[in-house]
């Protein structure tokens, strides 16, 4: 499988997941901010960081860049997109993914691991986890605090585009155990065709026992499958 | 403009510094050259008070590629890669301004590694504050920790360790220390070294504002009333660009186009000139009309002395400028050759066509001011801690109220605001005794950590020096590295007081004999003096910065319980000392006493045993014994891994609070799985190592004998109650 991974000059995780895809025999091309030609891809990733420097809106200025024209035009015809952290940032403001990221709730940044439960996983992203199971992965942000208006909620949850939500270890999905104060407890979110998924976890932090957990392996071989 | 008195005070220079001034150049100096001359004489960059003591460090092992001198100090790790690292202060600009003082901290000292030609893979800090009561705290605090993580998480490197305290000797002066570690390729270092004439002077980086214009001198003089004022000396960072300019001189750096390579941090433009061209024994030449300014109008004077962030200067091999500044433009960074080295030994610079500074290299940097201040030794402080004859405290009363108090309680609302896993190789993160970062893609593995016990330094300069050292040493060794070599951030009060500078001497003399001892080097370091304010000089807090190697991935150890049921055993003697103890400090408010005694060649028998336990894998955990002595080691590692305790008290034990509380060191506790207890008892025994049996681990609850008993997870509350409380959170 060919995958693409988006190099910003602020992006700071596009090394963490190339590793991670070539490990997972993923065929990967970092791709640079200026091209305006994509590579053969199966797979894009808008890795995380802090693309032009965030100092506007996250992502805003990303979403206007040379790349991001040809990353949108993909996604319209159905290539698979994962943006993560950043990425989901910027995918909000390119208007593939709709709602918005704000401040996390305690104006903080907040880094640590979390817990996930897999509400949905019939998506090419998360077949390979089992529905209600809970995982945990890492999370570095200062804007994950996910928000919506009420009938894109609904049809959210309406659609399974959700596919995953904070909670406790035991997988209670409650306030205490929402480390942003997101709408929900949303982690992810999917496009109505749900080849694009934004999420502010980094599933490819998890990817080595020795380093964390293996949680991770499953997002990337879910696209695999 | 005529040099008045007045003008040669307020850039910090003496009258008699002044006469030696007029005497090297054989005139008057303009005012550009005397702004220069203050810049490069301060004691932050003259070192002209340190300079005679810190010669006494050892600087070398087997491992050592570069000690001190240069940008930061080498080590080798084999198989052709090196480490690259060093500790620096920000101390005075994150009082005036803690976000920026901050962030530009991390941001300086990360120049320095890649500087070297090295890629930072982790930060670190060791930061201080006032007594949390104290008014400024919170503000200092909240700023500092989002600075160090709004400069950290943009660019990129995880910050993965440090050390966060509170001691009413900060309430005016505050220490933030920030240390980066990079990975380099052995053949392909950079140095600062210039060669060759006529070379290319590049600028590279970001343009030159106003901001920092005498930020070095400030941090060399004392703080009063109005320190507030001095806000314009602080420099604003922008993590974005020191991405790009990271990105793109190490991408520079992998051509063969750089003859030497240095960053403009303190004293700017001006101190990366002159140290470029005196280590090269050459003169250099600047156009200043050509430097990048972020502001009109601006003066040679303000370009010279601002500190403005993200810059280096290059000198570069001939012919390769149109491949360099490529390299530049796809980073959207300035890049402009404003100047070349000469055969002159001289610094000149050239503004609107005149030459406006022309000052022997020499007379800036090798013949600057030295000093041998004038000290005392400090007085033995022969007052012996009886704790019978204080207030009853009841057993678990006192444990509970330590680690809940400020300095004992869980520090992870600080390091989650860090973001401690990108670049996907933290195998261990804060909280750790040290943090380990795989090298990326092999097998193998470095540890790290930053240590400090001001309490100890205060009351006895020496045996406090040996400790740190020691103190270091020992937290590599319980995740099971080898520990290599030093760097240090030497924070004092005011040099010209004899008692400060005879800590300072003392200080110096006790890491030396354990650095000696542990063949443990110091490769890099900084002195931060005028740590004070109104003649109020903090506690003397040397903070160090130490490095080991980890060559077999699966022989990693840390402090947490991995088993119910296993033994639990201290390795080292515990004779009861509560001099200078957490214990007596933060109870009973008693500050006085020795603290203490080092034994070099135990803590190095019982260092190396705990390393060949780790390797021949017969322990489960490892956790040293520091502040709060056993009591606290053990809840630390209970809450760290949610299992519980059962320890019985020792028969010999002569008092309770002396025997869970005292300070001894060279000390560690282990988890041993009751199958390996007999062969690890042989062991200790066939080396002569002391050791005591205390207990077992067990499911829920921390128990002592009939003195405390309480759940692991009530336990692990407690530790978290303080900052939840001093912030205002429910939570």
């Amino acid at each position: 499988m060919n995958s693409s991974v988006i190099v910003f000059p602020g992006s700071n995780c596009d090394r963490d997941v190339a590793t991670a895809l070539t490990n997972l025999q993923f065929k990967n091309k970092m791709v640079w901010h200026k091209d305006s030609e994509l590579p053969k891809s199966d797979l894009i990733v808008i890795p995380g960081g802090f693309s032009y420097g965030d100092y506007l809106r996250s992502g805003a200025i990303a979403a206007k860049s040379n790349i991001l024209k040809e990353v949108i035009k993909a996604a319209n015809s159905g290539c698979l997109v994962l943006g993560i952290c950043n990425g989901f940032q910027i995918l909000i403001e390119t208007g593939l993914l709709q709602g918005a990221l704000l401040r996390n709730k305690n104006l903080k940044f907040v880094s640590k691991d979390i817990n996930l439960k897999i509400i949905n996983n019939e998506n090419k992203f998360c077949n390979n986890y089992k529905k209600n199971s809970v995982i945990s992965l890492n999370i570095a942000h200062n804007e994950g605090n996910y928000f919506t208006q009420k009938d894109h909620l609904k049809e959210l949850e309406d659609n399974n585009l959700i596919p995953f939500k904070y909670c406790d270890v035991e997988g209670s999905i409650n306030e205490s155990s929402n480390p942003n104060g997101s709408l929900n407890n949303i982690a992810g979110i999917l496009n109505n065709n749900k080849n694009i998924l934004g999420m502010m976890p980094h599933p490819e932090r998890m990817v080595d026992n020795l380093i964390s957990n293996s949680n991770g392996i499953e997002l990337f071989t879910s696209i695999l499958s | 403009m005529k040099i008045t008195k007045e003008i040669i005070d307020l850039h910090g220079l003496k009258s008699e510094e002044y006469s030696k001034i007029k005497l090297l150049m054989n005139r008057e100096p303009n005012y550009l050259e005397l702004g220069i001359f203050s810049a490069m004489w301060n004691e932050h960059c003259s070192y002209k008070s340190s300079k005679i003591h810190l010669k006494k460090l050892p600087v070398k092992n087997k491992n050592v590629i570069q000690g001190p001198g240069e940008n930061a100090g080498v080590i080798d790790i084999g198989d052709g890669d090196a480490i690259v690292f060093k500790i620096e202060s920000h101390n005075h600009p994150s009082f005036i301004e803690p976000y920026q003082g901050a962030a530009t901290g991390v941001g300086g000292i990360l120049r320095d590694v890649f500087t070297m030609g090295a890629r930072p893979i982790a930060l670190l800090n060791s930061i201080h504050f006032g007594d949390p009561s104290n008014k400024k705290t919170k503000n200092l605090l909240n700023g500092v920790v989002s600075g160090i993580g709004g400069y950290g998480n943009c660019i990129g490197i995880p910050t993965v360790a440090g050390e966060t305290k509170f001691n009413s000797t900060y309430n005016e002066n505050i220490l933030v220390n920030a240390m980066a570690v990079g990975l380099v390729n052995k053949k392909k270092i950079f140095y600062s070294k210039a060669k060759g004439i006529n070379k290319a002077v590049v600028y590279v980086g970001s343009k030159t504002g106003r901001d920092g214009i005498h930020g070095a001198s400030m941090a060399s003089a004392e703080f009063d009333e109005n320190s507030e004022d001095k806000k314009p000396t602080v420099q604003v960072g922008d993590p974005f660009t020191e991405k790009l300019l990271m990105e793109a001189c190490l991408e520079l750096m992998k051509k063969d186009s750089i003859i030497s390579i240095q960053d403009m941090g303190a004293a700017g433009l001006t101190s990366s000139s002159v140290e470029m061209a005196y280590k090269g024994g050459l003169g250099i030449e600047l156009d200043l009309d050509k430097i990048p300014c972020r502001e009109e109008n601006m003066s040679p004077y303000e370009m010279m002395l601002s500190e403005s962030q993200e810059r280096m200067l290059i000198i570069l091999e001939d012919g390769k400028e149109n491949e360099a500044r490529q390299i530049f433009k796809k980073w959207d960074l300035d890049f402009v050759v404003i100047g070349k080295t000469t055969n002159t030994k001289n610094l000149s610079l050239k503004f609107k066509n005149e030459v406006v500074a022309s000052i022997p290299i020499g007379a800036l940097s090798s013949k600057a001011p030295l000093y041998d201040r004038k000290w005392v030794k400090k007085k033995l402080d022969k007052k012996k801690i009886n704790i019978k004859e204080h207030k009853k405290i009841k057993f678990d009363k006192a444990f509970f109220e330590l680690i809940s108090s400020p300095n004992h309680s869980n520090k992870k609302w600080v390091t989650e605001q860090y973001d401690q896993m990108v670049m996907g190789d933290t195998i261990e993160r804060s909280g750790s005794d040290a943090a380990i970062i795989k090298i990326h893609q092999k097998d193998k593995a470095i540890a790290m950590t930053v240590d400090s016990s001001a309490n100890y330094c205060k009351s006895h300069p020496l045996s406090g020096g040996k400790q740190i050292v020691c103190e270091s040493w020992r937290n590599l060794v319980s995740v099971g590295a080898k520990p290599i070599a030093i760097t240090n951030c030497l924070n004092f009060g005011n040099p010209e007081n004899p008692e400060i500078m005879g800590q300072f001497a003392e200080n110096i003399l006790g890491i030396k004999e354990a650095c000696e001892f542990l063949d443990y080097p110091v490769v890099s370091g900084n002195v931060s003096f005028y740590n004070g304010t109104n003649n109020n000089n903090i506690y003397p807090t040397p903070v160090i910065g130490g490095v080991g190697l980890i060559k077999n991935l699966n022989k990693i150890q840390n402090h947490k319980f991995k088993k119910i049921d296993s033994q639990i055993m201290i390795i080292g003697k515990t004779f009861g000392h509560l001099g200078q103890s957490a214990f007596i400090n933060e109870l009973y408010d008693i500050h006085d006493g020795m603290p203490p005694e080092i034994n070099l060649l135990n803590e190095k028998n019982n260092g190396e045993m705990i390393l060949k336990l780790i390797n021949s894998e017969n322990i489960n955990s490892v956790h040293d014994i520091s502040s709060g002595g056993i009591i606290l080691a053990l809840a630390e590692m209970s809450i760290s891994s949610q299992i519980g305790i059962k320890i019985q008290k020792p028969q010999k034990m002569s008092n309770i609070f002396e025997y869970f509380f005292g300070e001894d060191q060279g000390r560690y506790l282990i988890e041993i799985d009751k199958n390996n207890l007999t062969i690890v008892e042989k062991k200790l025994r066939e080396n002569d190592i002391y050791f005591e049996n205390i207990g077992i681990t067990q499911k829920e609850y921390f128990e002592l004998d009939k003195d405390l008993k309480i759940k692991v997870k009530e336990l692990y509350e407690l530790n978290n109650r303080w900052y939840n409380k001093f912030n205002g959170l429910n939570n």
